[in-house]
């Protein structure tokens, strides 16, 4: 009776210390969920989904309190692949929050340029290159075409550019499929 | 010698309409109006231009150098004169431009100076950038660059050169086998050197019997093992894993170099084209291109690269009644959009295609499941289900079905009972594969910067801060050790209140600065001096006026 006693409680003595160590060796620094959403969304950080950025989105996405289909920029593909993580129904993209465009990168017109650095400040990717009163550009590559420096420009001088179709780029059409003849 | 050949799954046997073309002496092409060479020769890289407008550039001469891992150089085939670099249409499904250098030939076709390379003295990483500033790729279609090919020199046991053309119509590598087998076979000898390999092996389907016996006489001749081995002429079997398959037995996975399997393959035209570069000096300028189908002398044409197909149609006198062009073959080949398109180094077989022959596609329907895709494929796919996939753009299934594996050799949609064209989809299925993998990198790439930016930031205001609170310290130092000559009442002013201490200094020194400035004009130093008389009284008078009103 004792011995079983003993042995029993030496268990659970042993599981207690292994589950207790495990919790502290294997613990997960912060939500996981909330890493696959923002590895899903754009990274646009444009704010359209009304929050101020992919990472805050994903947080309230995770905590119930936003829809799956506020964001523009990550399109009917997007929202699939969130409906897919998430175990929900797909929705269509909610027209509040914008339409989906096709992608577009930003151009300024360098010439009407005052060189105001206020884009520069509101590039939320580095992706626009300049000092102050001098004439600013912006990197192609790395712009995500998320607008926010339209808005900024004094003199409006940044138009957004629908990005150009090139041999690295270029996809192959869904096949056409033709309706049969009737017989 | 090879006890046994080894067999591949599936294939097919279309029609291969090769004697049309097969029996007429490789003619070299005149020199074309205007030439232009791509800079972008395949998928995977182009080169960078280091000619401009106006340059008069040699045959021979390096016009763009090699960029990238993957990247070869290209070169000026005649000499002539840079007309123009920029976009030009190139052969390609989707009939978009690239960056092409336009040349206009003098006709002189003067070369720059040639010069064999030693290739057994020079280190083995000096061979290898000899052979990617030579510009030679493999010329079976895809243009890979050789030298990446080649490995790290060591691993590879079996050299496998490819003269298995099992494509119909095509007959480049046939004619070039039985006219030029030495400087293959040399070639292929320089190759085996550089891959590290002990034996040849020349793959050659066996419905080609003069290009065989051609490669045996030659192949006799080198001091190394090489074995001329007549394959089954089953499509796909000069597919490089199909030939490879056959010829050893080893099954390259998908995404694998040969090298690591100790065999690599290279194309006959490859062989002579290293050939030429080692023992004469003379980059991949020109290539064997079979001009066939409905035209008046069909046959192969010795092409210079950049020549327009436009060029070649007129030389192979093209019928009236063509409908359109196919580049490559009737299997794995596309419709050309525009015949201004130049030949690149993998460009191989125009076929100029008649009414007759190529009937328009017949209406696809619904996939009834017989199977006959899955007996068909060399690759051992479940074609249907890719398909079902694809067309569902099921993405993530086709790639676990091994979407990538495929070659898009076409047998499955030319087995096909209900007309699917199948390698159409999985075509579309790869490409929107790669779209999504290169956004989801572009996302990433973004968020990192966003993060950095963020981190930034706050780095900068924390920076601010510190470097505005030790001028504040400063200052307070300053205005307390100065207290004490001002007078004891201010001092314990001070003492109680030191923001009011530090907005009074502040404000003197900002009287200061304002009684120090002068105003400027420009145009001051040309007044006459009365005028400037009469501007110092007024000053004088506002002076004056300012002492009596300051409220301060």
């Amino acid at each position: 009776m004792l011995s079983a006693l003993l042995v029993m409680t030496g268990i659970a003595l042993v599981l207690g210390a292994a589950l207790g160590y495990a919790s502290i060796r294997f613990r997960v620094d912060g939500d996981p969920l909330v890493e696959k959403i923002d590895a899903i969304l754009p990274q646009t950080q444009c704010g359209q989904c009304s929050y101020p950025g992919c990472k805050p989105y994903a947080q309230a996405i995770a905590n119930g309190e936003a829809d799956i289909n506020q964001c523009p920029p990550g399109g009917e593909d997007g929202i699939r692949a969130l409906a897919d993580l998430l175990g929900r129904e797909f929705k269509p993209l909610s027209e509040a929050h914008g339409i989906e465009k096709p992608k577009a990168v930003a151009l300024i017109d360098e010439p009407a340029c005052i060189g105001c650095t206020l884009c520069i400040q509101a590039c939320p990717v580095d992706a626009i290159v300049g000092a102050a009163k001098q004439m600013h550009t912006v990197v192609i590559p790395l712009c995500t075409g998320c607008e926010l420096c339209i808005a900024p420009c004094p003199v409006d001088c940044i138009t957004m550019e629908p990005v150009r179709e090139t041999l690295e780029n270029w996809k192959w059409k869904y096949p056409a499929i033709e309706i049969g003849k009737a017989a | 010698m090879i006890s046994r050949l080894f067999s591949f799954h599936g294939g097919v046997k279309p029609d291969t309409h090769k004697s049309e073309s097969a029996e007429a002496p490789i003619r070299p092409a005149p020199l074309p109006d205007m030439l232009a060479v791509a800079l972008r020769q395949n998928a995977r890289a182009a080169a960078r231009c280091v000619v401009a407008a106006g340059d008069r550039v040699l045959k021979g001469q390096c016009i763009g150098t090699a960029e990238g891992p993957h990247g070869t150089a290209v070169h000026a085939p005649t000499s002539g004169t840079v007309r123009a670099i920029g976009t030009h249409p190139i052969a390609h499904p989707s009939g978009l431009d690239t960056h092409c250098v336009l040349i206009e030939p003098d006709g002189r076709d003067e070369w720059i100076a040639r010069a064999p390379f030693d290739y057994r003295r020079a280190p083995r990483a000096r061979a290898l950038a000899f052979l990617r500033d030579a510009g030679i790729v493999g010329m079976g279609g895809a243009a890979f660059p050789s030298h990446v090919k080649l490995g790290t020199g060591s691993g590879i046991d079996t050299l496998i050169i490819n003269g298995g053309e099992c494509e119909p119509w095509i007959t480049c590598d046939d004619r070039l086998m039985r006219e030029r087998a030495d400087g293959i076979m040399a070639g292929a000898r320089i190759l085996l050197e550089l891959a590290g390999a002990r034996r040849i092996i020349v793959g050659i389907e066996d419905d080609k019997p003069a290009a065989i016996a051609s490669m045996r006489a030659a192949a006799a001749a080198l001091d190394v093992p090489a074995e001329i081995v007549a394959v089954p002429s089953i499509y796909p079997s000069g597919g490089e894993k199909q030939l490879i398959r056959v010829l050893t037995g080893i099954e390259i996975p998908h995404g694998q170099p040969g090298f690591e399997y100790g065999v690599q393959c290279f194309n006959v035209a490859t062989a002579l084209a290293v050939h030429r570069a080692v023992a004469f000096g003379e980059p991949l300028i020109s290539r064997i291109v079979t001009f066939t189908g409905n035209v008046v002398h069909p046959g192969n044409y010795e092409v210079l690269i950049g020549t327009s197909i436009e060029a070649l149609a007129s030389l192979a006198r093209v019928r009236a009644d063509t409908e359109r062009f196919i580049l490559g073959g009737p299997m794995m080949g596309f419709a050309l959009p525009d015949l201004r398109v130049p030949i690149l180094k993998g460009s191989n077989c125009v076929i100029a295609a008649p009414p007759g022959l190529f009937p328009p596609r017949e209406p696809e329907l619904p996939c009834i499941r017989c199977g006959a895709c899955a007996r068909a494929c060399p690759v051992d796919l479940q074609p249907f289900e890719l398909y079902w996939h694809a067309r569902s753009r099921n993405f993530g299934k086709a790639q676990a079905y091994h979407l990538f594996d495929c070659i898009e050799c076409g047998c499955c949609a030319f087995v096909c009972p209900s007309h699917i064209p199948l390698v159409d989809y999985y075509r579309f299925a790869k490409s929107e594969i790669w779209a999504r993998e290169r956004d989801q990198q572009a996302a990433d790439a973004s968020r990192e910067r966003f993060e950095f930016r963020n981190f930034r930031q706050t780095r900068e205001k924390q920076e601010k801060a510190t470097r505005l609170a030790a001028k504040a310290a400063e200052t307070q130092a300053a205005l307390a050790s100065k207290a004490p000559t001002t007078g004891a009442p201010a001092a314990g002013a001070d003492a109680e209140d030191p923001k009011k201490a530090l907005i009074a200094a502040a404000l003197a020194r900002a009287k200061a600065q304002r009684a120090a400035a002068v105003p400027k004009n420009a145009e001051i130093d040309t007044l006459s001096p009365e005028k400037q008389a009469e501007i110092a009284a007024i000053e004088a008078r506002r002076k004056r006026l300012g002492a009596d009103q300051d409220p301060r």
